[in-house]
């Protein structure tokens, strides 16, 4: 059930994304979001440029659109690490609802400036 | 829906060196302490055994640094003090705690144990307060305070004493084993286990913080950190790692605490107890 929930949002994303243009306002909205310690705090184990004293249990997040061509990979990485890597450290944002799906739309809007 | 149980379930974490292992049962104490001591080892090349007792100090040279300047004027002495008097102070009925333990402070090395008797896990801040109790006096509070500092005075006294936890029997093992799925089982809304930062990613900073190994994590409490600016028990840091966890803490001492000291403390079997301490 929720798996094809799932699905279809992603599919429904990847059309969508290569049609709405992403205002500067998502990108900053999204890089809010992944540096609050309360929001995504990704700052907490990834570095990434700019944002001050990272930490380094998982990769520096830089070059995403080269890394990450696929939009829907990157939603899942973030949606639930542990589908991927069952013994992934990353908090699984979205299947924990620690972050919204739009939250975690943003923060990619963001990622893919980096 | 599915989520709330996939947060309650008992995820044991395959480590590689746990991969073979799926249930706290499947391997003997004896073996789960060659597995954790190899996995450190190669982790931390030339980091002896003893050197963790130190927690992060051990593998950072940096923060090691910084430590061994406080420790010159250690700021746990006054309650080590403080401890002493308490310790030698009559409760109303006239006894001491001398009456419960014998006249040697130096009592660290028999906590935590098994006790046939009542069938649970004793450790020392249990044992003190089994004692107010038994001699008519009210508890103490379990995470700082007066509590903190008799465990001081009686850690302080006990300095060099080697950790050496034995798990008698099948019930102590049934114990053990409830401690170290504790251990292993991911928990909390952000989805970590104690293992998760402690030896999946010990070494590793999150933020500014260099996550220190499992392996020595028992032998020097109580601790005086910084950011407290006061003392504080083990079932304290337990209680604030798990809210870092996004999950609700369990009570200081209750029995899923102690069974968790029990399995952390019985890791460090061979390591001499070292507490009080200073942290950040
Ligand atoms: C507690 C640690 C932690 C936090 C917080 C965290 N991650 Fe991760 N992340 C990891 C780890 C560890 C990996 C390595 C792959 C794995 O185990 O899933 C990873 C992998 C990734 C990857 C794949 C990178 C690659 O090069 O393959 C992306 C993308 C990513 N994280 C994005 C994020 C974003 C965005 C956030 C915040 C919303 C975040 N992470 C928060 C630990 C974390
Ligand atoms: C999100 C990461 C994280 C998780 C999960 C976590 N801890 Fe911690 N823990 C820390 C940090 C950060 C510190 C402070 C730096 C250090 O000493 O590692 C710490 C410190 C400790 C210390 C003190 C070590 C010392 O030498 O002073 C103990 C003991 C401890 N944790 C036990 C646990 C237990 C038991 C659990 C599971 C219930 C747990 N931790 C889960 C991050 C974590």
């Amino acid at each position: 059930m929720m798996f094809y929930r799932l699905k279809l949002l992603l599919l429904y994303l990847s059309l969508s994304g290569t049609v709405l243009a992403v205002t500067p306002e998502q990108i900053a909205t999204g890089k809010a979001i992944a540096w609050d310690r309360k929001g995504g705090n990704c700052l907490a184990c990834h570095s990434m440029p700019e944002g001050n004293s990272p930490g380094n249990l998982g990769p520096p997040l830089i070059a995403m659109q080269a890394r990450f061509p696929d939009r829907q990979k990157l939603y899942a990485q973030i949606y639930d690490a542990t589908q991927l890597n069952p013994d992934s450290r990353m908090p699984p944002f979205g299947q924990y609802q620690i972050l919204t799906e739009s939250e975690i739309n943003a923060v990619i809007d963001y990622l893919y400036t980096l | 829906m599915v989520k709330s149980l996939i947060t309650l379930g008992l995820a044991l974490l395959s480590l590689g060196v746990f991969a073979a292992s799926k249930q706290a049962s499947d391997t003997t104490p004896l073996e789960d302490l060659t597995t954790y001591r190899s996995y450190f080892e190669q982790r931390f090349p030339g980091v002896s055994l003893q050197q963790y007792a130190n927690g992060v100090y051990a593998i950072d040279a940096v923060s090691r640094e910084n430590w061994e300047a406080i420790e010159e004027f250690p700021p746990y002495e006054p309650m080590v003090e403080a401890g002493e008097e308490l310790w030698q102070t009559p409760f109303a009925n006239g006894k001491t705690y001398v009456d419960c333990f014998g006249d040697d402070p130096a009592q660290r090395k028999h906590y935590p144990h098994w006790d046939a008797v009542s069938q649970q896990v004793v450790t020392l801040p249990f044992a003190i307060n089994q004692c107010r109790t038994r001699h008519g006096e009210k508890p103490l509070k379990y995470k700082k305070g007066k509590m903190a500092d008799l465990l001081a005075y009686l850690s302080y006294a006990s300095r060099g004493q080697v950790i050496d936890v034995k798990i008698p029997d099948a019930a102590a093992l049934a114990a053990y084993n409830a401690g170290k799925s504790f251990y292993f089982a991911r928990r909390g809304q952000l989805n970590f286990s104690c293992a998760s930062c402690h030896m999946q990613s010990a070494g590793q900073r999150v933020r500014t913080d260099i996550l220190s190994p499992a392996l020595g994590h028992a032998s020097g409490w109580p601790v005086y950190r910084s950011k407290w600016g006061e003392l504080g028990t083990l079932h304290r840091r337990f209680g604030g790692c798990m809210k870092q966890m996004r999950a609700k803490p369990h009570k200081a001492q209750s029995p899923e605490f102690r069974n968790l000291e029990y399995f952390l403390t019985h890791m460090s079997n061979g390591i001499q107890y070292n507490g009080p301490a200073a942290r950040k």
